[in-house]
């Protein structure tokens, strides 16, 4: 086996933002079905939420890049 | 109707684009062909003549069939092996030359170093490839050109003045436990050492600190200066507008710009600042437009590829603004807020709450800085490692068939990602002001009810 616990940790980091990201989709679309005419809002605020998330990992590969 | 069949008709003209694109690149695998073939001939030759007058060439460092560890210019040598993670590196990180397809332009060079003084050129005189990989083949007062970035080598017996080199090395070496890339430059069959980048001077992850300051006008810089020129022209032109044609429809640009305009001031300023909506608003809008234009400047392919908004420098300057704003305009309860929470029993607070609170100052900006740097390089790497599978398949230009193969999968992979990256540009612009509006707001916020806390 060849690579760094790094990669491990990139992969975990993967797995939680996969998690958080697909909980703000599904209650989005929940939200969307239960009332569609706040589309438009509801889908700002998902897409700002999961960049948030998304944000979260994405620092965490960094960081596993820079303990490499 | 009219607009639209003048949109059909640039419809048309993308693959005539993308063609001629290709073009260069083509050009480039076959010329990589035929110098191979040169090469592995002269390889052969010399690897001869040395196995015949043994014991000569002990200022050639090692062997010259062994072609990894040999002094070489990487446009004069085909690799035998694709090497994807170095090549993405190479094409987010800055460089002293500007590239539009593999055709490479001279940018200006402003360099200090102590003891040396200033050192004002244009980055031609590397004499680097019109054509390739941005290496210099003169070494410039002890500056070389070293994958497009400049290096100093730092043996002082080296002469100054322009000196034409021989190649460079690239050696992998574990140091300390980490991995490093460690690059010598060749002249008259010695090898001299080449200063690691620091992040500050582009060079992303690792390296240290160089003893010479770059100060020129790189690749970034330039893409920078082009956007800060680009928008204030459109701004003008808009503010303009708005002058002239009062209480008429908007046109043009303006059309475009004043939806987002409106966003910015609606969804983002009036709810999160509160009645000081006003005052910061030219901040948000200028941080907005500036992230937006650099993100979509990023995207266009051939074109520089310059990764301005993946540059961890770039990004920190920004969240350093944000900082220094929130720092500035914090009122009485933010720092309140921050020192010393009221209502909360005065262990509590000197154990946890102000070490945390004030951990949290700096954090926040840094997660800013992080969050734009790690978005946009990370969707450009995925790029570079969805178009490295085509040199991958394609064994760098041995292989046509698997590059054929390579393309028909890599191509379509590619624009998804590239689709994805323009709403990420979009989505990146719009969480850093929307995160600045917030931070601001929640230090400008006037408490009414600090009393019952």
């Amino acid at each position: 086996m060849t690579g760094s616990i790094a990669a491990i940790g990139m992969g975990l980091a993967a797995i939680g933002a996969g998690i958080g990201v697909g909980s703000i989709g599904g209650k989005a679309m929940e939200a969307i079905a239960r009332q569609p005419e706040a589309l438009g809002d509801i889908r700002a605020n998902m897409i700002l939420t999961a960049a948030l998330v998304e944000g979260a990992a994405l620092i965490a590969i960094i960081m596993a890049f820079l303990v490499k | 109707m009219k607009e639209l069949r003048s949109l059909k008709a640039l419809f048309y003209l993308i693959p005539a684009l993308v063609m001629m694109a290709g073009f260069p690149v083509s050009l480039a695998a076959q010329e990589h062909n035929t110098t191979h073939q040169e090469t592995s001939q002269t390889t052969g030759q010399e690897a001869h003549a040395d196995s015949t007058s043994a014991g000569h060439g002990t200022d050639m460092h090692g062997d010259t069939a062994h072609e990894a560890h040999a002094c070489h210019f990487h446009g004069d040598v085909v690799e035998t092996e694709y090497d994807a993670t170095s090549t993405a590196f190479h094409h987010i990180s800055d460089a002293n030359v500007y590239s539009i397809g593999s055709f490479n332009f001279p940018l200006p060079c402003i360099l200090y170093a102590k003891g040396h003084g200033w050192d004002v050129f244009s980055s031609g005189k590397f004499n680097f490839d019109f054509f390739g990989h941005g290496e210099g083949r003169t070494a410039y007062n002890q500056y070389v050109l070293d994958a497009g970035a400049v290096k100093r080598i730092q043996d002082a017996s080296f002469p100054s003045g322009e000196i034409a080199l021989e190649g460079f090395i690239h050696e992998n070496k574990v140091v300390d436990g980490e991995n490093k890339e460690i690059s010598y430059a060749c002249y008259q069959g010695k090898h001299y050492l080449l200063e690691s980048q620091s992040t500050a001077d582009g060079g992303l992850f690792g390296g240290g600190i160089t003893s010479f300051y770059d100060f020129s006008l790189t690749k970034n810089v330039v893409t920078m200066l082009l956007i800060s020129l680009l928008l204030a022209w459109a701004f003008f032109s808009i503010a303009k507008a708005y002058r002239t044609r009062d209480n008429m429809a908007p046109k043009g640009l303006q059309s475009f710009v004043e939806p987002i305009f409106l966003f910015i001031q609606d969804e983002v300023a009036k709810p999160f600042l509160g009645h000081k909506w006003e005052k910061f608003l030219p901040l948000l809008l200028s941080l907005f437009f500036f992230i937006l234009g650099l993100n979509l400047f990023g995207q266009i392919p051939f074109l520089g590829g310059s990764n301005v908004t993946g540059n961890l420098g770039f990004t920190a300057v920004l969240a350093l603004i944000t900082f220094i704003v929130v720092t500035i305009n914090g009122n009485k309860h933010y720092w309140s807020h921050i020192v010393w929470m009221p209502g909360v029993p005065a262990i509590i607070k000197i154990l946890i709450l102000t070490p945390v609170e004030i951990l949290g100052m700096f954090i926040k900006p840094f997660t800013l800085m992080l969050r734009l740097f790690a978005n946009i390089t990370a969707g450009h790497i995925v790029v570079m490692a969805f178009v490295g599978l085509i040199f991958m398949f394609g064994k760098l230009g041995e292989s046509i068939a698997g590059g054929v193969v390579g393309a028909v999968v890599s191509i379509p992979l590619t624009i998804f990602i590239m689709a994805i990256e323009l709403l990420v540009a979009f989505i990146q612009a719009y969480v850093f002001t929307l995160l600045t509006a917030s931070y601001i707001g929640a230090a400008t916020e006037e408490h009414h009810h600090a009393e019952k806390h």
